[in-house]
């Protein structure tokens, strides 16, 4: 006989779909604001929610606990009345009936649904890119897994010379690896930072011993017995490898959505308030799309924690009936080694940099301007540049460059 | 475990238990008080998780680094006693500390 699965109903007034920061955030604040009614939150990882920026850094280098992850303790959700369907995907939605069904066994009924479920790290798109040994870092499983395999590794390739790859060589350099990283561009950090900031970010990784390819293409990881053992260069050189990381982007979560008749490209279109095209239905983090001030009206993806969080507060403000748009400026930050660098604004469009101070010292920031107007600041060990910076920007200021270029006279004398 | 007491924005006063060794702004989120965004997971790299320090603890608990004084000198809300929650361990010497948390940015 063949075995019938039961399907289980469940009402509920908030559905929010994925399980990471924005979601979580989505929850929190709609008990602090007071909202009473039902919340079900589900997410496809086997963890409550966690906090996602330390898996590239202290997580992979083993010096932060699972436990230190999670981002409220794990009694939190039951206290706040938050239902965690844990595990789980949701498979489908029924806009107009107000309908979501998972991989399980159930079917929310719901008067809201948030999406914010985020993305999944971009897999290698060459021949072989499937085998064992290849990592991606985006889940706590990911990482646990990578970690396990380190420990046996020598020779780790990381593709892919952005935050992720460049924050990952940075650990895996200090645990004694011999660490090369591959980056197809003509130098790292070419898709988020200008020319300053990634010839610093290249000699800091060669000075502890990373060997840094810039212009590199990848065309073939070969293997044995299913496991990786070398990667194929453009230019036909084969290296070795016992472990391979790819860190070359991330794609949104939209094709569930997508389906249900949402506008997407890429990513789930929303609005200032981060509705979808779909009634009573958001989307926040990672997947939304959304026309950012900060670069021109310019419909992006903010791939930041603040950015979800602010999101996620954006879309409680209409369900609490106060609507309230998020127009923070974006920020990021990326710790490698001992150095900090923290990003202000978003730098499409500039068209001139201004260093200040000397990167010899390791401390310094480059200003990025648009016609003159401030729209971005990379501050490399140099926090009073990154919060004079955010202010630079958000007050859309076209200060003296003369003034800009010399670290003595300090960035805040120049908010207006 | 040490006894710390937190004043939240709503004003009222919460007696929590914590490890030596944890962080004050650990303690304050795993008692479920959300008053803290802590944005950066407690990296020193922003300032969102701002606390006042009680006149009587000051001395104790001390001042913080360089990091973070420059993300708190810049914050409208920085005054005597502004610590980032982050920053701050407990150990068996804070037994009793109280700190109040600053207003939203």
């Amino acid at each position: 006989m063949r075995h019938r699965k039961k399907n289980m109903h469940i009402n509920t007034d908030i559905l929010i779909v994925g399980a990471g920061q924005g979601g979580a955030q989505v929850a929190i604040s709609l008990r602090q604001g007071g909202f009473e009614g039902t919340i079900a939150m589900v997410g496809d990882e086997p963890d409550a929610p966690y906090d996602r920026p330390p898996l590239s850094k202290d997580y992979l280098a083993g010096e932060k606990e699972v436990e230190r992850l999670l981002l409220r303790k794990a009694d939190y959700w039951e206290k706040s009345n938050v239902g965690l369907y844990v595990g789980k995907r949701v498979t489908s939605i029924d806009a107009e009936a107000h309908l979501a069904t998972t991989d399980g066994e159930e079917i929310f009924h719901y008067k809201y649904l948030i999406w914010a479920a985020g993305g999944h790290a971009r897999p290698l798109p060459v021949p072989g890119g499937d085998l064992a040994g290849i990592h991606v870092i985006r889940t706590r499983e990911q990482v646990d897994l990578l970690r396990s395999e380190v420990e046996e590794a020598n020779e780790i390739i990381v593709i892919g010379g952005g935050y992720i790859g460049l924050e990952a060589a940075a650990v895996l350099i200090k645990q004694g690896k011999k660490v090369t990283v591959l980056e197809a561009e003509d130098r790292v950090l070419a898709r988020v930072a200008a020319a300053p900031i990634s010839a610093f970010y290249e000699a800091e990784h060669r000075a502890q011993g990373v060997d840094i390819r810039t212009g590199v293409g990848v065309t073939e990881v070969n293997g044995e017995k299913g496991r990786v053992t070398s990667v194929v260069l453009a230019n036909g050189d084969e290296l070795a490898a016992d472990l391979v990381i790819a860190g070359i982007g991330l794609i949104p979560n939209q094709d569930v959505i997508e389906a249900a008749g949402a506008k997407c490209s890429n990513g789930v279109d929303v609005d200032d308030l981060c509705r979808t095209s779909l009634p009573d239905i958001f989307s926040i983090g990672d997947c939304a799309r959304h026309a950012n001030k900060f670069a021109r009206g310019a419909s992006l993806r903010v791939e930041s924690v603040p950015n979800a969080v602010g999101q996620a507060k954006a879309v409680v403000s209409v369900i609490l009936g106060a609507p309230k748009p998020f127009t923070d400026v974006p920020w990021f930050w990326s710790n490698q080694y001992d150095l900090k660098l923290q990003t202000a604004g978003l730098n499409h469009g500039y068209d001139e940099t201004i260093v200040r101070g000397d990167p010899a010292t390791r401390s310094f920031s480059l200003i990025y301007l648009r016609e003159g107007q401030v729209i971005a600041v990379d501050a490399v060990n140099m926090i009073k540049d990154f919060m004079a910076g955010k202010k630079l920007v958000e007050n859309a200021i076209c200060p003296d460059r003369e003034k800009l270029a010399d670290p003595e006279v300090p960035l805040k004398s120049l908010v207006i | 475990m040490s006894k710390l007491i937190v004043i939240t924005r709503d004003g009222e006063e919460n007696i929590l238990n914590g490890k030596a060794g944890t962080s004050l702004l650990e303690i304050i989120q795993d008692a479920g008080i959300d008053d803290l965004m802590a944005l950066c997971g407690g990296c020193c790299s922003c300032a969102t998780c701002h606390v006042y320090v009680d006149d009587a603890w000051l001395a104790a608990v001390g001042d913080g680094n360089e990091d973070e004084v420059s993300l708190l000198e810049d914050s409208e809300h920085h005054q005597k006693g502004s610590r980032l929650a982050c920053q701050i361990n407990m150990t068996a010497e804070l037994d009793g500390l109280r700190v109040m948390v600053a207003p939203e940015e």
